[in-house]
Formats: C-alpha cells, sequence, structure tokens
C-alpha cells in the first residue's frame, strides 16, 4: 500500500476506532467483575444452591433466587406467547394485504408504540388495565379454565388482577412494535419473484407467507424474537407495577410473583449487608441469563445458516 | 517589612475566611424518604427566615446511615433508630425528628373512612393469610353495624424496604405472637400473604384499583388518596381514629428516655387516645464534630424546625414533638455534641 503525508491520520483513525471498541469489551469485563464482587457474601454462603432455592426472608437474612428467576422466565414467555403470532399478523397485513394508504400510518404507530417510556405502560396497566382485567376478565377465564384436567391448575386462584399473567401480556404489548417492526422489514426483503412464482403457481396469501416468506426470512425473524426477548427479560418499571411484588412461588398465572429487575427495583434502596449480596447476585444472575439467551440465538442462526447451506 | 505584611495578609485572610463562615453554612443530610416532604418544606422556609440553606437527599434509611458513617453528609436520617451500642461505636448521637401515624386502609364497598373497626390481632391473622374473607367472624363480630362482603380480602404490603414496613411489622410483632414468630419485624420482611406496591404512592394505588383488598400507608396518602382508614384497637383497649390528635398522644405517652439515643419505636404505646402504629423519624449527628461550623449550622436548622416548623408539619400530616421532647433533645445536644474536645453550644 502506498504511504500517503496522511497515514498517521490513518494510524491515529484506527487506533481510535480500536479503543472504542474495546471499550464496550472493557465496560462489560468491570461490569461482570463489581457483580461478582459485590455478591461475594451469598456466594460464598449458598454457592450453587442460591439459584434454587425459594426463600427470601430479609429479617432472617436468609435468600434464594428461585421465584424472581421463574418470574423473569414465566413474564417474558407469555410475552413471547402473546406476542409472536400477534406480529406475524401484523408485519403479514402490512406487508401482504393492507392497502397501500393504509400502510404508512399503521406502520408508524406501531413504530411510536416502540418510543413509549416503559413507566407509562405500566401506570397505564395498574390504572386502566387492571382494574378492568380484575373484574370483567378474569373471573371469567377462572371459572372456564380452572376446571380443564391438566392445566387447570395454571389459571386457579382468586382474580387479583395483578400477577405474572398481567406483567406477561404488558410486556407483550412492550414488545410487539419491536417484534413486528423487525417481521415487515425483512418480509419486504423478499423477492417479488418468489412470492409471485408461489402466487402464480395458485398458492393463497397463507401458503405464500407459511411455506415461502418465513423460510426465506427465518434468522431476521428470529432475530427480531430474540430482541423482543430481551427487552422483555430486562424490564422493570412497567412489570413492578403489575407483577405483585410478593417473593412467593406462583400457584398459577394469576398469582402475584416477582421478577429479578422488579426485586431490585423494589428492595435496593434500603438494603444492607446480606439483602444487599443477594440483590447484587440477582443482577449477576440476570446478566448471564440475557447473555446465554443471545448466545443460543446466535448459535441457532449460525446452525440454521449452515443446514441451508447444505440443503441447496 | 516583608515579614509584618504576610502576617497581615494572613491575618487578613483568616478574617474573611471566618466572616464567610458565618455568613453562611450550607448542610447536607440524606436518608429517610419518608419525613422528606417536611424536611423539604422546612429547609425552604428555613433558607428564606436564616439565609442559610440545608440540602436533604431521600435516599432512605439504609442510605442515610451509610452516608453518615462514610461522613459524607452533615447529618444523617434513619426511620429505624439505631440502638445504642451502634450509635457509640460510630460515635453518633440520635434524636427524633417529626412523627407520623401509619393507617390501615381497606377498598370494601360500602365502607367509609373511619368506620371499619380492626384489632391488632386480627389485622395480623388479615395479614397472616389466616383470615381469609371480609365477613370472617373475627371482623365481623366487632363491627356488628356494617354489613361485609363474602369475598376473599386482598392484601397488599410494601415491596420496596421502608420505614414504614418497619413501623407496621414492629407493631403486628407486638400484638400477635404468630406474626412475631413466623414473620418477625424490618424495613423489608417475608411476607405470608398478599402481594407488594412499590412505594406509599404505590400501596395507595393497589387499594384503590384492587376491589377488597387491604393495605398500610401513611396517613397522608390515606387522605389525599380519599382511602377508607381503619380504627384500630390500642394497648388500653380503646379503639381509636387515626388524626394528629392520636399520633400526638401516643408521642406524649411514651418514655423517651427508656432507649439509649431516644430510639423509641412508637408502636403500641399506652394512653386511652394512643394510635398504636404511631412512629418517629431519626437524626444522626457525629458527637464530636469535625467541621464545627457545619454541626452548628445543623442543630440549629432544628432548633429552628422544632420552635417554627410544627404549623408547616401539621399541614403535611406529620405531627411535632411535644415540647417535653424538643426540650430533652436540646439539653441533649449541650450534653453530647462537642468540636476538638470543648462543647459546641454554649
Amino acid at each position: 500500500m502506498k504511504k500517503t503525508q496522511y497515514s498517521w491520520h490513518d494510524a491515529a483513525f484506527s487506533g481510535l476506532t480500536r479503543v472504542f471498541a474495546f471499550l464496550v469489551f472493557s465496560l462489560l469485563a468491570a461490569i461482570l467483575f463489581s457483580l461478582i464482587y459485590g455478591s461475594q457474601e451469598t456466594l460464598s454462603k449458598y454457592g450453587l444452591s442460591f439459584l434454587w432455592t425459594n426463600e427470601w426472608d430479609p429479617v432472617q437474612a436468609e435468600f434464594g433466587a428461585l421465584v424472581p428467576i421463574l418470574g423473569t422466565l414465566l413474564t417474558s414467555v407469555v410475552a413471547l406467547v402473546i406476542a409472536i403470532p400477534v406480529s406475524f399478523g401484523i408485519a403479514i397485513f402490512l406487508t401482504e394485504l393492507a392497502p397501500g394508504w393504509l400502510k404508512r400510518p399503521v406502520g408508524t404507530a406501531i413504530e411510536m408504540l416502540a418510543a413509549i417510556p416503559s413507566i407509562i405502560y405500566g401506570m397505564w396497566g395498574l390504572f386502566v388495565f387492571v382494574p378492568f382485567f380484575q373484574e370483567y376478565v378474569q373471573p371469567s377465564l377462572i371459572n372456564a379454565l380452572s376446571p380443564i384436567p391438566v392445566i387447570g391448575w395454571m389459571f386457579s386462584g382468586a382474580p387479583f388482577g395483578i400477577g405474572i399473567f398481567t406483567a406477561g401480556l404488558i410486556l407483550a404489548i412492550m414488545v410487539i412494535p419491536f417484534i413486528a417492526a423487525v417481521m415487515r422489514d425483512v418480509f419486504e426483503l423478499v423477492p417479488a419473484l418468489l412470492k409471485e412464482s408461489a402466487y402464480g403457481l395458485g398458492s393463497s396469501t397463507w401458503e405464500v407467507m407459511w411455506k415461502v416468506v418465513l423460510p426465506y426470512t427465518r434468522s431476521g425473524v428470529i432475530g427480531g424474537v430474540m430482541l423482543g426477548l430481551g427487552r422483555a427479560l430486562g424490564e422493570t418499571m412497567a412489570v413492578t407495577f403489575v407483577i405483585g411484588n410478593a417473593f412467593r412461588m406462583p400457584g398459577s398465572f394469576f398469582a402475584p410473583g416477582n421478577s429479578i429487575a422488579s426485586a431490585l427495583a423494589n428492595e435496593f434502596n434500603e438494603a444492607a449487608g446480606m439483602q444487599k449480596s443477594a440483590l447484587i447476585e440477582l443482577g449477576l444472575i440476570l446478566f448471564l441469563i440475557t447473555t446465554v439467551v443471545l448466545a443460543l440465538a446466535k448459535m441457532m442462526l449460525l446452525r440454521m445458516e449452515k443446514a441451508e447451506g447444505t440443503k441447496t | 517589612m516583608l515579614k509584618r505584611s504576610l502576617v497581615k495578609l494572613s491575618a487578613a485572610l483568616t478574617l474573611s475566611a471566618l466572616s464567610f463562615a458565618s455568613q453562611a453554612v450550607d448542610i447536607t443530610g440524606a436518608g429517610a424518604t419518608f419525613p422528606f416532604p417536611i424536611y423539604a418544606k422546612w429547609a425552604a422556609d428555613y433558607k428564606a427566615a436564616s439565609g442559610n440553606a440545608v440540602n436533604y437527599q431521600s435516599i432512605g434509611s439504609g442510605g442515610g446511615v451509610q452516608q453518615i458513617t462514610a461522613k459524607t453528609v452533615d447529618f444523617g436520617a434513619t426511620d429505624d433508630p439505631m440502638s445504642g451500642e451502634q450509635l457509640d461505636k460510630i460515635g453518633l448521637m440520635q434524636f427524633p425528628a417529626v412523627i407520623g401515624g401509619t393507617v390501615a386502609v381497606v377498598n370494601v364497598e360500602g365502607v367509609k373512612p373511619g368506620q371499619l373497626k380492626l384489632t391488632g390481632p386480627v389485622l395480623a391473622d388479615i395479614y397472616l393469610g389466616k383470615v381469609k374473607t371480609w365477613n370472617d367472624p373475627a371482623i365481623q363480630s366487632i363491627n356488628a353495624d356494617l354489613k361485609l362482603p363474602a369475598t376473599q380480602i386482598i392484601v397488599v404490603h410494601r415491596s420496596d424496604g421502608s420505614g414504614t414496613t418497619f413501623g407496621w411489622t414492629n407493631y403486628l410483632s407486638k400484638v400477635s405472637a404468630d406474626w412475631k414468630a413466623k414473620v418477625g419485624e424490618g424495613k423489608a420482611v417475608k411476607w405470608p400473604a398478599g402481594q407488594g406496591g412499590k412505594g406509599n404512592e404505590g400501596v395507595a394505588a393497589y387499594v384503590k384499583q384492587l376491589k377488597n383488598s387491604i393495605g398500610y400507608v401513611e396517613f397522608a396518602y390515606a387522605k389525599q388518596n380519599g382511602l377508607a382508614w381503619t380504627q384500630l384497637t390500642n394497648k388500653d383497649g380503646k379503639s381509636v381514629q387515626p388524626e394528629q390528635k392520636s399520633f400526638a398522644a401516643a408521642a406524649a405517652n411514651a418514655k423517651w428516655d427508656s432507649v439509649p439515643g431516644m430510639g423509641v419505636v412508637l408502636t403500641e404505646q399506652p394512653g386511652a387516645d394512643s394510635w398504636p402504629v404511631t412512629s418517629a423519624t431519626f437524626i444522626l449527628l457525629y458527637k464530636d464534630q469535625a467541621k464545627p461550623e457545619n454541626g452548628k449550622a445543623a442543630v440549629a436548622f432544628f432548633d429552628w424546625a422544632f420552635s417554627k416548623g410544627a404549623a408547616s408539619a401539621a399541614a403535611l400530616d406529620y405531627v411535632p414533638l411535644p415540647t417535653a421532647v424538643t426540650d430533652q433533645i436540646r439539653s441533649n445536644w449541650k450534653a453530647n455534641l462537642t468540636a476538638g474536645g470543648k462543647p459546641l453550644l454554649n
């Protein structure tokens, strides 16, 4: 390569960008280190059993993370179970079925949902959704679903309005715009040729979406879902408002529970000693859960790409 | 010549430093969230009256103790009084600053503020999850005039660690041996039943939204949110309403000298008028002040608050300390506070 009089500029620029890139790494490492450092007390007292101990008693200084871990995972699962089909529907409508004049306003409205701060969702959930749900929806849901054998227990209990299910539902509303926007964008990337060929062979819209568009965009769709899952796992304020904040094993989806993020938001202020250490370890667990989820998603994508590569 | 001018200069500098210090000392305090509204109001009024600023950060009682221990603030504030032993270890003195009342609030159709009567043991059984419905004989028998529904009681507690919860669980521990054995007292406890709202406002919102619920909040939040507070039976067996008078009675009837650092928990105090879940919030000062000017300014602020701040405290639904108690605090200041071995106040 020819050396110019500006070569030191290039070197400085490349050095600077490298510093920025490695800054992220060192930040990650520093966060991980300080989380481990802060949770020494509980790490050394409980070890791994912290993960499956169902106990949170600040008076006796006995702590375990099972309830918040379960609450975090359950609310996120509920959120995805609701959000994925709805987002899929939104994306199909926007890319295939909506008339041209409607695409833009609906698309913009969904993107605006993503811009609403989470505390607004929490307050809306508590002040508008919860009383409505408690009075009009939940009693009939409980009556209809709880007698079903095998799965009935999931929907039993008193109608509190707040609880795991409500938190999941609010989370679903929060992640739908993310998943729907990604799905719409990747669906639009499908070459018209592919779709038109399928239509030409007499496929219905559903068959085109399910058998042509979705396989073609699979990795992008999974990426969008993972983006939504990432938001759902770490969401704090909206969940704190409606989950019920109870450190007890939830007996059903309608029972109050707790999530890692909302436990931290609630108790950190007045915590000291063991409790503080336990809370920091909860933060460490959340950090690891999100890392593992993202890593799994990446691995899944890689494997799929490989499989697709061999197929063709 | 040079030497003389140097002496002059340093003298002038010392003088100006001194006069600067006595002009305005800005002091900082941090801690409990429960008294934040009144401390902020007092600070604003005090600034207008004296020109001295008091900066109070409501970071939580635990934070208040940590900050004063780390000497980053001039005074700490805590809802949960420190024991004499802890105080001596760090070299702190403690005194109460203001009093508040915690009330049980319910959302039951047809029940108006002050109508429902509850006793300590019944309240403990509700929070233990033993009394499950509103028409349970334990509740209905003491409320013959009310028609209570057969619905399940939704128990609401604080989800965050707080001085309010400390007072509440301390009260339940005093009135119920079962509660004391199974749950105990603390700023956060292992709740056997119910769900948690974040902050007084969170509990108030839950009780307001959820039918057939019961919760506990500072009296001001019950009033502002139009929630139905209940009567409670006190130590003397009288059913009392939560109000300024009954909170003040509990403070007046307490034996403040019985605990080092005046760290009396005001729950379940004797007296026919005493509200059983009253609590004081406390201020922490170093006995030996490294910065005498700041120490004096902090004392001056609370001295002013005790003599001039009663009306604004009452307006915000806090209860000012009885005069006997503030007199005691003033003499404690004189006896205990020093700067470099000499008394801070004279």
